[in-house]
């Protein structure tokens, strides 16, 4: 069972079964839901824009609901433009299992990268949350 | 197939031997197979019969004068006569060859559905469908005003009988399309029992065989169904290739589904005349080699025989049922009386998805998701199910390792 260790670390076992970022912000600028149609999984994200704050509600696997409770975390504070940074490395560090180490704790997931078919379950809050922060940008004419 | 052949003793290790694929080794594990319900392995026979015919016998069918296309079609057609007697089929030209069971079901919307049904007729199907006959039946009801209705489950997953007599009363239903086993819950339905139902009322029957058919006995005759469809693949035969019985009555009288060669009997600029079925609903080259895969793979469980088979199978989802009864924390979905090798389960401690990611790291092949059922999904009050399905190779000691692997689950996930 080594290699399945591997995956479900701590970071991820404890992030899946007590998030922190769990919830619905009462206010908030944007949300956003990404849904994973060959399982099932489903994040619905809160956005609030002033100094970045994020709470989600995920129905999911532990992957998905670790890496979206870490994201909250990594995001908080965090520019529009410093996210979307942030989510092409992430994306490119799961995909290739290479370590960022720009990305902090977000490292504990490069071990999807191993499991093709569970990519998907790490990047889907990172999407979802790419609709929320384009949602609110202000359409100025 | 003959007597000789039917009174075989089933021989589990003679069997595992004719598929190739299970010596396999995935993770550096002995691959345990139990996904045979998205798709089966396939067994040499059928491995051979597809490269003989494109080594020794290849041509295109049903145009040829030359000796190649005349070896081919008869090749072709002989299986044709296959599948008339694993159905127990009156005529083989009530045999037409379809992509899979969904194309099938289409191809019966399409054609039956826009033909024979009139905006405001209902359609009833039930609670336990697969998209392929959920979906078909949606379209039609937006594009040609008919109904669409759903007859309900018992929490058991059985057909929900008080529900569907609702579901008629009014007289409005001409169709009824129905699974003949679910494809998430294992549950059998009383198809000769739904078809005299459906018949009193003076509705139709379609079957979606795509599980059924592979585990028991089908005599449509008996069961008196209108429509019956399945896919190759589930049979231990290739993709690409698919069946649907018709009645010849509703055939002769049901428009093509595509056009192209092969369906007509003539054609002019002002107009084309159609082929009689089966030829009618079979336009364009066929999946000739395909097609040759499945008759070898119907000569295959003919010759082991549908009572061995199911007599295997029974005693592998009792067995199943009873270990995996065991693991706490575990919920079977669905507990119908009639049911057969197909278990969808979830468990406290894990995701199905991180279950089925955990077992695949044991060597061990278990579907995760919502199976192509996302209605059923709501209706049980989950997301996602974990599904261990079984076929004619599975090994009782396969279903340990399953069990062995969900407790190891267990740990990692700390339940």
């Amino acid at each position: 069972m080594t290699d399945l260790a591997e995956l479900y670390q701590s970071l991820i076992m404890d992030r899946a079964r007590k998030p922190r970022f769990a919830g619905r912000l009462e206010t908030f600028d944007a949300e956003a839901t990404g849904d994973n149609p060959m399982c099932g999984d489903r994040i619905h994200l809160f956005l609030q824009r002033d100094g970045t704050k994020v709470l989600h509600e995920s129905r999911g696997c532990a992957i998905m609901t670790a890496s979206a409770d870490l994201m909250a975390e990594a995001v908080a504070n965090k520019s529009a433009a410093e996210i979307e940074r942030m989510r092409a490395a992430f994306e490119e560090m799961v995909k290739t299992g290479k370590a960022d180490p720009t990305l902090g704790d977000l490292n504990a997931l490069s071990g999807v990268s191993e499991y093709r078919s569970r990519i998907r379950c790490a990047t889907l809050p990172w999407s979802a949350l790419a609709d929320a922060v384009k949602e609110e940008q202000p359409t100025n004419g | 197939m003959s007597a000789a052949l039917k009174s075989m003793p089933f021989d589990i290790a003679k069997i595992r031997k004719d598929f190739p694929i299970l010596d396999a080794q995935v993770h550096g594990k002995k691959l345990v197979f139990l996904d045979s319900a998205a798709s089966a392995q396939k067994p040499r026979a059928v491995i051979d019969a597809m490269t003989h015919v494109m080594e020794a016998q290849y041509a295109n069918v049903h145009r040829g004068l030359h000796f190649m296309s005349e070896k081919t079609s008869d090749a072709y057609e002989a299986v044709r006569d296959k599948v008339a007697a694993l159905l127990n089929a009156a005529s083989r030209d009530e045999i037409v060859f379809t992509r899979n069971a969904t194309e099938a079901i289409n191809l019966v919307a399409y054609s039956y559905g826009r033909s024979a049904l009139r905006p405001g007729d209902a359609i009833v199907i039930s609670e336990m469908e697969h998209h392929a006959n959920l979906v078909p039946w949606q379209i039609l009801r937006d594009q040609h005003g008919v109904e669409l209705r759903v007859a309900k489950i018992t929490d058991d997953g059985e057909l929900d009988f008080a529900s569907l007599e609702e579901q008629f009363a009014d007289g409005k239903v001409k169709l009824l399309a129905i699974t003949q086993m679910s494809n998430v819950l294992g549950s059998y339905t009383p198809a000769g029992r739904l078809a005299a139902f459906a018949h009193e009322r003076g509705a139709k029957i379609l079957l979606d065989g795509a599980q059924a058919v592979v585990h028991r006995r089908i005599d449509v005759q008996a069961i008196d169904a209108d429509f019956y469809v399945f896919s190759g693949h589930k049979l231990y035969g290739p993709t690409g290739i698919g069946v649907l019985y018709a009645k010849a009555e509703l055939l002769e009288a049901m428009p093509p589904f595509l056009a192209g060669g092969d369906m007509i009997s003539s054609v002019s600029y002002a107009s084309s005349t159609w082929a009689r079925p089966p030829a009618r609903f079979e336009a364009g080259t066929p999946a000739i080699i395909e097609t040759i895969g499945l008759g070898a793979a119907i000569d295959y469980v003919q010759a082991i025989g549908f009572d061995a088979i199911s007599e295997h199978e029974r005693r592998l989802t009792d067995h199943a049922l009873a270990v995996l009864s065991d693991i706490e924390g575990l919920k079977i979905l669905g507990q119908a009386q009639d049911r057969g090798g197909v278990i969808s389960f979830t468990m406290a401690q894990a995701h199905a998805h991180d279950i089925a990611t955990l077992l695949d790291r044991q060597g061990i092949a278990v579907r995760a998701g919502h199976h192509c059922a996302e209605p059923l999904m709501g209706r049980l009050g989950v997301s996602s199910t974990a599904r261990a399905s079984f076929g004619l190779y599975t090994l009782p000691e396969e279903i340990d390792a399953l069990a062995a692997g969900l407790n190891r689950i267990k740990q990692v996930f700390g339940g």
